[in-house]
């Protein structure tokens, strides 16, 4: 018998708006998610706000949470998987006080979801919203930094540069290297950046029933996928795309599916592996009987 | 496509009366003419004279402020390229043009290797086979003359004259109809750029390619060009077959230049 894990019933700040923007900011925020969403993939400007938090730590997926949050919302935080960290329990913490929602560490109870690096082991479901923190919203940055010059690009879908970078991976490793933040073609149309989630989270985002919301605070840019868009990791065809994969399983629950974090446990060089999604890890352990 | 002399009736290149001004210096003045395919057309003149303003004005790199830059899209149709949509400009720029820079390094990217450097078109047209890409890379290295070893290599590790060849098969590689080259061999020493010249010479015959060949070198004009054009200050004052202009210039200027010629 599972106890709920929704929190409610939170001290709310008096002496600040709901959700911590003001109304006027998170209709500016909602005009550009709007048109994120009509242009999957297309990266959206938007006026970032100063946050109570440098750049570097999430501003740009806080205020789109920010501005699409309500009352009835139940709002998960994760980092890296986990709902423990100190980012996540920061920013579930930030919520809580400036907008007195539910929040809950329980992935299919939360109808908004702020993630930092990974996207959940279990799948979502049609109404619920994931919200991405990205650093570089722009796939080709290193390749090509100037902004003038990615926007023809984009504008003109000419993307031979993309796989330039692929083509001199396998040249030199003998596969592609990529292991994290893989470009991936959005609705057949746009390159964009999966923020840096691994490779492994990349399947998940393809026709997803969940509506995928991107925030680069720092850079000023919001991009989305919506429900049911094709989402496709790019490659060659005799390079396939692929996920990674462990020869061994989570030391808590046994997962074989899910993603695997190593931790160092000693001086001696012990280590364990276990899911990275602490959630799914321990809603494993809960099924299974006492031992 | 190909395109057979005996029913051409339109130029594949037709560049009519372009100017261009910078303020009140008149850089380009009134330049016209006609290019067929496999014609190689030399631009002459010393520096400043305008050639470089010319050769940019009719790659599509700096509209002219009057005139007509027509190129031939397909059979019997001449378009003028600055009233393309942009993307059609560029998709053009990269398969049916190609363009070969003064300083290599211009053209080329130099942190990659030799093998994406002249795949990056392929890439770029929806090339999706990597052994398909790297065989044709291996095959245009050939080609070029640069040891297909080195295809994992980035340019910076090749030589001055490696590096214009690589960019020569770059721009190659997509089989393009018109090149235009900006003073290739410059800044080469004689034995690479008569090596260069030969390899320009054969890849020309081969593909029917139609050149424009910008140089301040007349023995790189004598050698490559079917035809000339000299070039002062701006005005294009003499035209014709290469060894007519040599051999029998008209134009004062003309004559100066050729006299002014080296003799080892």
């Amino acid at each position: 018998m599972m106890a709920s894990s929704i929190a409610s019933n939170h001290e709310i700040a008096p002496e600040v708006n709901f959700a911590y923007l003001d109304e006027r900011t998170k209709r500016m925020i909602r005009r550009a998610i709007l048109k994120a969403v009509a242009i999957p993939g297309y990266q959206v400007p938007f006026g970032s706000r100063e946050m109570p938090l440098p750049y570097g730590w999430g501003t740009g997926g806080i205020q789109v949470t920010a501005s699409v949050i309500g009352p009835a919302d139940t709002l998960k935080v994760i980092d890296q998987g986990s709902d423990d960290t100190v980012n996540a329990v920061n920013i579930r913490r930030f919520f809580e006080r400036t907008a007195g929602v539910n929040t809950t560490t329980r992935t299919h109870e939360a109808t908004l979801i702020q993630t930092r690096h990974r996207i959940p082991e279990k799948p979502l479901v049609e109404g619920q919203i994931i919200v991405f923190q990205v650093p570089v919203p722009e796939p080709m940055q290193r390749l090509e930094p100037r902004e003038t010059e990615t926007r023809t690009l984009h504008g003109l879908a000419e993307y031979g540069l993309m796989h330039v970078k692929l083509y001199e991976d396998i040249a030199r490793y003998g596969h592609i290297a990529t292991t994290y933040d893989y470009p991936v073609l959005v609705n057949h149309r746009y390159i964009m950046s999966p923020s840096p989630n691994p490779k492994f989270d990349n399947p998940k985002m393809h026709m997803n029933p969940a509506l995928q919301l991107f925030g680069a605070g720092r850079e000023k840019r919001i991009y989305a996928v919506p429900p049911y868009t094709a989402v496709e990791s790019l490659a060659f065809e005799d390079h396939p795309f692929e996920i990674q994969k462990w020869d061994t399983v989570c030391a808590r629950c046994g997962s074989t599916e899910s993603f695997l974090d190593e931790i160092i446990t000693d001086d001696s060089g012990g280590r364990m592996h276990v899911c990275s999604d602490s959630d799914y890890c321990q809603s494993r352990i809960d099924l299974q009987p006492e031992k | 496509m190909t395109l057979s002399a005996h029913n051409l009736t339109k130029p594949l290149l037709r560049v009519a009366n372009i100017c261009k001004s910078y303020g009140s210096r008149m850089a380009l003045h009134d330049a016209s003419f006609d290019l067929w395919p496999g014609e190689v057309m030399a631009v002459v003149g010393e520096s400043g004279s305008g050639k470089t303003t010319l050769l940019n004005a009719i790659a599509g790199r700096n509209k002219p402020d009057s005139g007509l830059v027509e190129f031939l899209i397909q059979e019997n149709q001449l378009q003028n390229i600055y009233d393309m949509p942009q993307a059609q400009q560029r998709l053009l720029a990269r398969t049916e043009w190609g363009y070969v820079h003064q300083n290599s390094a211009d053209g080329l990217r130099m942190d990659v290797s030799a093998g994406a450097n002249v795949g990056e078109r392929l890439m770029g047209l929806g090339e999706r086979n990597y052994e398909k890409i790297r065989q044709t890379a291996e095959e245009w290295l050939k080609r070029v003359e640069i040891d297909p070893a080195r295809i994992d290599d980035t340019p910076r590790t090749f030589s001055g004259g490696m590096r214009q060849r690589l960019q020569i098969a770059r721009n190659l590689v997509t089989q393009p109809r018109l090149v235009f080259m900006d003073e290739p061999t410059s800044g080469l020493d004689v034995s690479v750029q008569a090596r260069l010249l030969d390899l320009l010479r054969q890849l020309t015959r081969q593909m029917h390619l139609a050149v424009v060949i910008v140089t301040h070198d007349l023995a790189v004009a004598r050698l490559l060009a079917h035809r000339m054009m000299v070039m002062q200050r701006g005005a294009v004052i003499e035209t014709g077959l290469t060894d007519q202009v040599l051999d029998d210039p008209q134009h004062p200027y003309t004559q100066l230049l050729v006299s002014s010629v080296l003799q080892p």
